[in-house]
């Protein structure tokens, strides 16, 4: 485990104040606490780290910490993403009976829901392991409107979603050793996966990601995460021989690394 | 052998008879398992059979461990293909649904004829013995269905696929290979964009796609299910009979 790159990665003034013992915090979470305390992190080292008004995110450890800690910052992205997209109206109330409205704030509850059910999976905000939520800025330095212009908003949506799909696929291998904490993961994949179909339909695509295309509308600058979606070789298997390449890619999502997510990611973080 | 251990130490005072059946099972479970890890560990045999899938007792048992979980998922692909594969082929499938559904449907039944043709022919390539271990082919029967009728087919449709969403997101534990568990994965978040395309055309202007019915209010979790509690349900439509005596 690379610990340096891991102290890095989340130093902030949230982790050096921490006053919540482990202890405490895994009770919390019953078994799921367990489990965590068996690959807990070196906690007593990250007092040496000193990296103020860390920016960028980086890749987060292969473990099952790591693996959360991850989550909960794309979680805190599409929860800010949402909320802020509901309070400034930009999200039309009467048209298709009310659908859209309907819609997302839906999901934005369960984004809602999902960081503050990471958060209590890493043991509160005084563990630890918490990690504090970057500073998001979903203009891109003025690139993207997604508040004032709603065709915007739902091509980000739509990116945040499809990528959250893929990036909660890229952690299940770290999560392996804790079943508890993957079945949750998994829990939180299948919902973010039912939000990426309907913001896809809305948008008047298909549910599913055919190839490796971000679908019409979609700016340029998303492509990176549809890049690789376009696999038709499965374990060998050549799922475009039944009915065609775009069958094929649709019938299984492809994960991304953590690092192709920070990526991502880093592009909205201030 | 760690997860006995493990079990050991969640339930420190165990007094009850029940708990200890159900203790049993878990570690009967658990043995199953880790033994599925090592299937060439010739020193195993008594256990290792139970890891198989195959006939016992004069009847197919999907086994337990990475062959018995994607046996399963077999099973569960077999019965969401025959079921697309009926509804695509139906008389009335071009006048009972508009071009949307017809599109989406069509898509369904497309996904899951590549998800069990997949299963089959990974299992196939990796059982040691797939003549006798692979799981044949199923018998399905939908009762008083009416495949013509638009709201019964989106209906039983909507209940397949969050079937499998549960299944899928129920099974994942039980698996112990990264590259399963990421096939896996990789499958069941399509079940999701399945489940909520199908739920958005029964209810178009709603949030079923995620409705609180499947999606937790309070945490945002979708729901999990072991196979114990899936195979009831699935079992309703699947007429040739199998056991699945070793997963939980």
């Amino acid at each position: 485990m690379n610990i340096l790159k891991f102290i890095e990665t989340f130093t902030d003034d949230s982790l050096m104040a921490r006053t919540g013992s482990r202890r405490d915090s895994f009770t919390q979470f019953g078994n799921i606490g367990r489990n965590l305390a068996l690959a807990s992190i070196p906690f007593g080292l990250s007092a040496m780290a000193n990296k103020a008004l860390a920016k960028d995110i980086t890749a987060t450890p292969a473990t099952p910490i790591g693996a959360l800690q991850f989550a909960l910052t794309l979680e805190y992205l599409e929860n800010e993403f949402y909320a802020m997209a509901l309070d400034s109206g930009v999200i039309p109330a009467s048209e298709n009976g009310g659908r859209d409205l309907k819609v997302f704030q839906q999901i934005a509850a369960h984004e809602s829901n999902h960081v503050k059910f990471l958060i209590a999976g890493l043991g509160g905000t005084m563990s630890a392991n918490f990690v504090a939520k970057p500073t998001f800025d979903f203009t891109v330095g003025g690139a993207f409107d997604p508040f004032h212009d709603y065709p915007t908003f739902l091509a980000l949506a739509q990116a945040f979603e499809d990528t959250g799909v893929r990036a909660y696929k890229g952690q299940a291998a770290n999560l392996i050793s804790t079943p508890d904490l993957l079945t949750a993961a998994l829990q939180i994949h299948s919902v973010e996966a039912r939000h990426a179909s309907e913001v896809r339909r809305l948008r008047s695509l298909k549910g599913w990601i055919s190839n490796s295309e971000r679908g019409a509308g979609m700016p340029a600058a998303t492509q990176a995460v549809y890049d690789g979606e376009g696999v038709t070789m499965q374990a060998g298997f050549n799922t475009a021989m039944a009915f065609g390449a775009s069958a094929g890619s649709e019938a299984y999502d492809e994960p991304l690394t953590t690092q192709q997510v920070v990526d991502i990611a880093n592009l909205f973080i201030v | 052998m760690k997860n006995e251990v493990k079990i050991q130490e969640v339930n420190p005072s165990l007094d009850s008879r029940r708990s200890f059946l159900k203790l049993s099972g878990l570690t009967l479970v658990s043995a199953g398992l880790v033994l599925a890890g090592c299937s060439n560990n010739d020193n195993e045999d008594d256990m290792q059979d139970n890891s198989l899938p195959g006939i016992k007792n004069g009847v197919f048992d999907l086994g337990s461990g990475d062959f018995g979980v994607l046996t399963y998922a077999y099973a569960l692909e077999q019965l969401e293909a025959d079921f697309y594969t009926k509804v695509v082929n139906s008389s009335s499938f071009n006048s009972v649904f508009n071009d949307t559904e017809k599109q989406v449907l069509t898509d369904l039944y497309h996904h899951e004829v590549v998800h069990r043709d997949f299963f089959k022919a990974a299992l196939t390539g990796a059982l040691p013995d797939p003549s006798s271990q692979l799981l044949p082919s199923l018998a399905f029967n939908y009762g008083s269905l009416n495949f013509n009728s638009r709201n019964e087919v989106l209906a039983t449709a909507k209940a397949l696929e969050d079937t499998g969403v549960a299944a899928y997101n129920g099974a994942g534990r039980l698996i112990k290979s990264a590259d399963y568990l990421l096939l896996a994965g990789k499958i069941v978040s399509v079940e999701a964009r399945h489940a909520s395309a199908i739920r958005s055309l029964i209810n178009p202007n709603s949030k079923d796609f995620a409705g609180d019915d499947i999606v937790n209010t309070s945490t945002g979790l979708d729901v999990a299910k072991d196979p114990s509690k899936i195979l009831p349900i699935a079992g309703g439509f699947i007429t040739t009979k199998f056991t699945a005596n070793y997963l939980p």
